[in-house]
């Protein structure tokens, strides 16, 4: 049976993030060839209607109002709750991120709904819609369903592929006026950590440094081939315990669970807990000193040597061929 | 000031998952306090040294939980509660969870809830926010920094890897991430005040529920490993012409780049 399905996409510095474009396609699983409605909301957000029908929603809903400039998630409940009630959908999709992960249990509480979170895939069986997740941070996954009310789920960005671009599709824009009440949290400030704009939870290339990397200086190499890779850096426990870097880039067990194409993990181990974060990644690389570390074992290519010796090479290498991912 | 804890026993970090009848085996794993958990009951009991007040730690479980409550006395908190649903709940998820606890805390008027920010076994981080709503209160997840002055709060929020500083009210949920506090580890007069300190075990019954009331809204119907994944090649030779063979690997044969 087709079904009308909601999603959200996402604002990150006036551009929409490509796991919005995730959730189109997730949304059309959900849908089969019923319709899909994006949600844009913010201060000004028409101008980026267009992209969303590109990537398959069939019609946009704009809410625009001074309280959504910055996400709270007292103003996005209120908005999205409006569009909701205007729209009575049979299913939503929003991504895993900061944003999804707050914004949709609030979302699901006041709908009394179910919500499957950090879904990595979807499929139909028979009337069923299936969500795998993983479950103790990726050493085990689980299939779900909702059993009551609206299908509603959160995708991890990164694992569901976004459909074609395709410029020539057209669909309607409108815009729902709110009433966006007096907000109880208010954001005073924003402090970008990120310098390459790259985020680890939607990064194509992790570079990711362990206690090999040995001080905070030592994770300039991994910048470096990250800049070159277009990819973002992250860390173990190790390198984040010892001060080498913020817990903000750790992966693991307690940290990020991350799932890129590539991933080259430097004077890393390789815990199990760390192991848990990172290793659904499509292609591991390791590269450590010990040749009986335990990131071998999960990794498709390994160097055994010096992180110091083998990065500026590699960063080298990658610089002269002008590859790009 | 009224302090709560929201939290939950999980697997140990260590631990590794088995499948037995369709089910993650649990009976020969250790148990902790969910690792983000930790460090909210940790700023609770901080909270409560700088503030003053009293902190309650909840969870929802069996009778096992209460080791891990005791755990939390132990570092500092004063009362435990143990909601106890093993008698009235089969499987439930984050909204039945979410459904118990706002009944429980219908008549506490808590200053502030932390909880954190996600449980390392099921991994969905529905319950705070879900709480949140019910009790009609905000909600700040990940948060890493925290000081109160009086009614006023003041957040560091990790929006992945960049910082929002929130400006914010009481009554209030917030979640733990990472780099919050260093939770402490009991002390042994800890750990002998923790046994003497208050215990108090609900069920449903006593929060005016019961169990179909609060049923699930998901079902899992399915548990499964990942494929093992086999270990791949370490290159061989001088270093140059690994990491040239590795270029070569990446752009032809893994097609990454």
């Amino acid at each position: 049976m087709s079904k009308k399905v909601l999603v959200l996409g996402e604002i990150n510095e006036g551009s929409l993030r490509n796991a919005s474009f995730e959730t189109i396609a997730a949304a059309k699983t959900i849908a089969e060839n019923g319709e899909i409605v994006a949600i844009l909301a913010g201060k000004a957000v028409r101008s980026l209607a267009q992209e969303m029908i590109h990537y398959g929603a069939d019609r946009v809903v704009t809410v625009e109002h001074e309280n959504l400039s910055h996400y709270t998630s007292d103003g996005y409940t209120q908005a999205i709750t409006d569009v909701i009630e205007a729209e009575q959908p049979e299913g939503l999709v929003f991504a895993h991120t900061a944003l999804g992960k707050e914004l949709a249990p609030r979302l699901a509480s006041k709908l009394e709904t179910g919500l499957i979170s950090d879904v990595t895939s979807i499929e139909k069986q028979g009337d069923d819609v299936q969500f795998t997740r993983p479950i103790y941070s990726g050493k085990a996954f689980e299939k779900k369903v909702i059993t009551d009310g609206v299908i509603f789920a959160t995708i991890r960005p990164n694992n569901i592929a976004p459909l074609e671009k395709d410029e020539t599709r057209t669909g309607e824009v409108t815009s729902l006026d709110v009433e966006i009440k007096d907000l109880r949290t208010k954001i005073k400030e924003l402090i970008r950590n990120t310098t390459d704009g790259v985020d680890l939870s939607e990064a194509k290339v992790i570079i990711a440094g362990g206690r090999g990397v040995k001080s905070e200086e030592g994770f300039e190499p991994l910048h470096e081939l990250a800049d070159v890779l277009g990819g973002a850096v992250g860390a173990s426990r190790g390198a984040c315990d010892a001060g080498y870097c913020d817990y903000a880039l750790q992966i693991g067990q307690t940290g990020k669970v991350v799932t890129p194409d590539l991933y080259i993990a430097c004077g890393i181990s390789g815990a199990i807990q760390h192991l848990a974060g990172m290793s659904n990644s499509k292609t591991i690389v390791a590269i450590n000193k010990d040749p009986e570390a335990n990131i071998f074992n999960v990794a498709d290519y390994g160097i055994v040597g010096d992180l110091f010796d083998v990065i500026p090479l590699l960063t080298q290498e990658l610089k002269a061929l002008k590859v790009g991912v | 000031m009224n302090l709560f804890v929201v939290m939950k026993r999980t697997f140990d970090t260590e631990e590794k998952i088995v499948i037995d009848d369709g089910r993650v085996a649990e009976e020969s794993a250790e148990f902790i306090i969910n690792p983000y958990d930790e460090y909210a009951v940790e700023e609770a009991v901080q909270l409560k040294e700088q503030h003053g007040g009293e902190v309650t730690v909840v969870t929802i479980g069996d009778e096992e939980a209460e080791k891990e409550l005791r755990t939390a006395l132990a570092m500092g908190a004063d009362k435990a509660v143990l909601i106890n649903t093993e008698e009235d709940l089969e499987d439930g998820d984050a909204y039945t969870t979410a459904k118990a606890l706002a009944e429980f805390f219908k008549d506490k008027e808590a200053d502030l809830i932390l909880a954190g920010n996600v449980a390392i076994d099921e991994g969905s981080g529905q319950v705070g926010p879900r709480l949140a709503e019910f009790l009609d209160i905000p909600a700040i997840t990940t948060i890493t920094n925290l000081e109160v002055d009086g009614s006023q709060v003041l957040i560091e929020r990790d929006v992945e890897g960049d910082i929002e500083k929130i400006e914010a009210t009481l009554p209030l949920l917030v979640t733990a991430q990472q780099g919050l506090n260093e939770p402490r580890y009991p002390s042994l007069p800890g750990i002998m005040k923790a046994k003497k300190k208050p215990l108090e075990e609900l069920e449903l019954d006593d929060l005016d529920l019961d169990g179909e009331e609060i049923e699930a809204k998901t079902k899992t119907v399915e548990v499964f490993l990942p494929p093992e994944k086999e270990a791949g090649r370490v290159l061989e030779g001088e270093i140059g012409a690994q990491v040239q063979e590795l270029v070569s690997l990446l752009q032809k044969e893994a097609k990454v780049i």
